[in-house]
């Protein structure tokens, strides 16, 4: 049995469903000969740390009840530093402005020579290649495909899957929030503001939702993929972005009348007239990029397998936790 | 773009394959092909029709194959607009000068707008319109479209476009 010590940094939604994925996967992970023991967990306000395994059933109870999982005013950063452990998982929020706490997170980890698996898209967006190159002057793994689309396998399959397939481009649906705000407008023929509002009521969308609606949280997760997929080095800056603010139920209508739909598609397109667009784009509505409700899609252009597409759910707390538990079991199994 | 040609065949085994090979080869799309085994040409030749579809502009080469392997040719038919695209338009397209919008396409020669519906939910708010553009090829039809963003950007309409093509190919 390989034992693998980890922390888990950020307890919100993320943190909190990689908890219970852990707890519920206990005997998957045995099966697989892998021990994973979570040696601590934090949040803004402190951590709880037990060398010897946190309490996970505990620890939620406590950030259920208090609002906090903390037992001690250790503070995140000490306990990257400090702690004794292998991998950290990094599930602080998304900031695009300077990608921080998460970056000084991860950067931190390196130089301790913990791997870092993380859903944060922030640190990747503005300093990808930094990253990379920290993690592998200190031969550790950074791996972080829950960054995007959640639970659909998007990094892992171009890199793993597909390996030895040369990836053209790519083109799909980044944001749950903004696919159900199209499909809902579209369904029902009402305006962007009433589906907008309704959104916000459902918990799909943000009391602010500039960040998904303006298509920036699809240029992030494009990003990622354009330096991750198709070896760019590319930032946000280098994105031409379009929300979905403009769009019209008559636009729609029209569209409807030519059989096609109208989706927020993040595109990357590698050589010569390379491009890393989003932007609203008219879709067959028998396309497979045509998916509706809060769902994602990605079709990827390899050169010997050809088209390949792949859709599941977006967000979520379990289903982000699945594309960390991934990435640590790959981890584990990886590492000697 | 559509080319159609009129060929003429010598009445033997072997021959409709040796017209059509070249097409495949340089990647034409047969969209029909009229055989006619009954009639005779006055050089008393089998008369062959065919109507294919080429957006890679390789009509010369295809020619030159047909007549190295004896295959004669009678004529070839005048490329036709072809290339199509639909677009949606959204913003204050009426009030922006629409006819500057279409003249500045229509003005080209190698594309036109030929079909716009327009839909005015009410005064001073956004209308949208699905917008037809034919041009004469793939690439004009780019250039096109490239005019056509240029002109909106000025005029802050937002256009959007279709997926790329070559996606459509994927099967459901």
């Amino acid at each position: 049995m390989k034992t693998i010590r980890l922390s888990i940094i950020g307890f919100g939604a993320v943190g909190q469903g990689v908890a219970n994925a852990l707890l519920h996967k206990q005997d998957y992970l045995e099966s697989a000969g892998i021990n994973l023991k979570v040696v601590a967990i934090s949040d803004s306000r402190g951590a709880c740390i037990d060398l010897d395994g946190v309490d996970l059933e505990a620890a939620l109870e406590r950030k259920n009840e208090s609002g906090s999982v903390a037992t001690s005013d250790v503070m995140s950063l000490e306990v990257i530093s400090d702690v004794d452990h292998e991998l950290v998982v990094e599930a602080t929020p998304t900031n695009i402005d300077d990608g921080e706490p998460g970056l000084t997170y991860m950067l931190e980890a390196f130089r301790h020579g913990r791997h870092v698996v993380t859903s944060n898209k922030g640190p990747l967006a503005l300093k990808y290649n930094q990253l990379c190159d920290e993690a592998k002057n200190n031969a550790v793994h950074f791996r972080y495909e829950a960054t995007v689309g959640g639970a659909m396998p998007i990094l892992n399959l171009a890199h793993d899957a597909l390996a030895g397939n040369r990836i053209i481009g790519m083109e799909g649906i980044l944001n749950g929030t903004c696919n159900y705000i199209l499909s809902r407008m579209t369904e029902e023929g009402l305006s962007y503001q009433h589906v907008l509002g309704e959104a916000q009521e459902l918990g799909y969308a943000e009391t602010d939702p500039t960040y998904d609606v303006e298509g920036i949280d699809a240029a992030c997760k494009l990003v990622i993929l354009a330096n991750s997929i198709f070896g760019m080095d590319v930032t946000y800056d280098d994105v031409e972005v379009t929300g979905i603010t403009r769009i019209t139920p008559e636009a729609l209508t029209l569209a409807g009348g030519e059989g096609m739909v109208i989706k927020l598609i993040g595109e990357v397109k590698n050589g010569e007239n390379g491009a890393i667009k989003v932007s609203p784009k008219l879709v067959p509505e028998q396309h497979p990029l045509a998916v509706g409700g809060t769902l994602n899609v990605a079709l990827l252009k390899t050169d010997m397998a050809g088209p390949v597409c792949v859709t599941g759910k977006g967000a979520g707390s379990m289903e982000t936790a699945s594309a960390i538990l991934s990435d640590i079991i790959a981890i584990c199994r990886n590492s000697h | 773009m559509i080319v159609s040609m009129d060929l003429e065949l010598k009445d033997r085994p072997g021959q409709l394959v040796q017209a059509l090979k070249p097409l495949s080869t340089f990647g034409a799309n047969i969209m029909s092909v009229l055989h006619q085994h009954d009639q005779r040409t006055p050089r008393g030749a089998i008369p062959v029709q065919v109507v294919f579809q080429l957006t890679n502009g390789k009509l010369n080469d295809i020619i030159a194959e047909l007549e190295n392997g004896g295959v004669r040719i009678v004529c070839v038919g005048k490329k036709l607009m072809y290339e199509e695209v639909t677009v949606i338009l959204i913003g204050h397209i009426v009030h922006s000068d629409m006819g500057d919008t279409i003249d500045q396409i229509d003005s080209t020669g190698f594309a036109e707008v030929v079909s716009l519906s327009i839909s005015m939910p009410g005064i001073n708010e956004p209308s949208s319109a699905s917008m037809v553009i034919n041009a004469i090829d793939m690439t004009q039809l780019v250039k096109a479209l490239d005019i056509l963003k240029r002109v909106a950007s000025e005029k802050d309409l937002l256009v959007i476009e279709p997926i790329e093509k070559d996606q459509l190919s994927v099967k459901t």
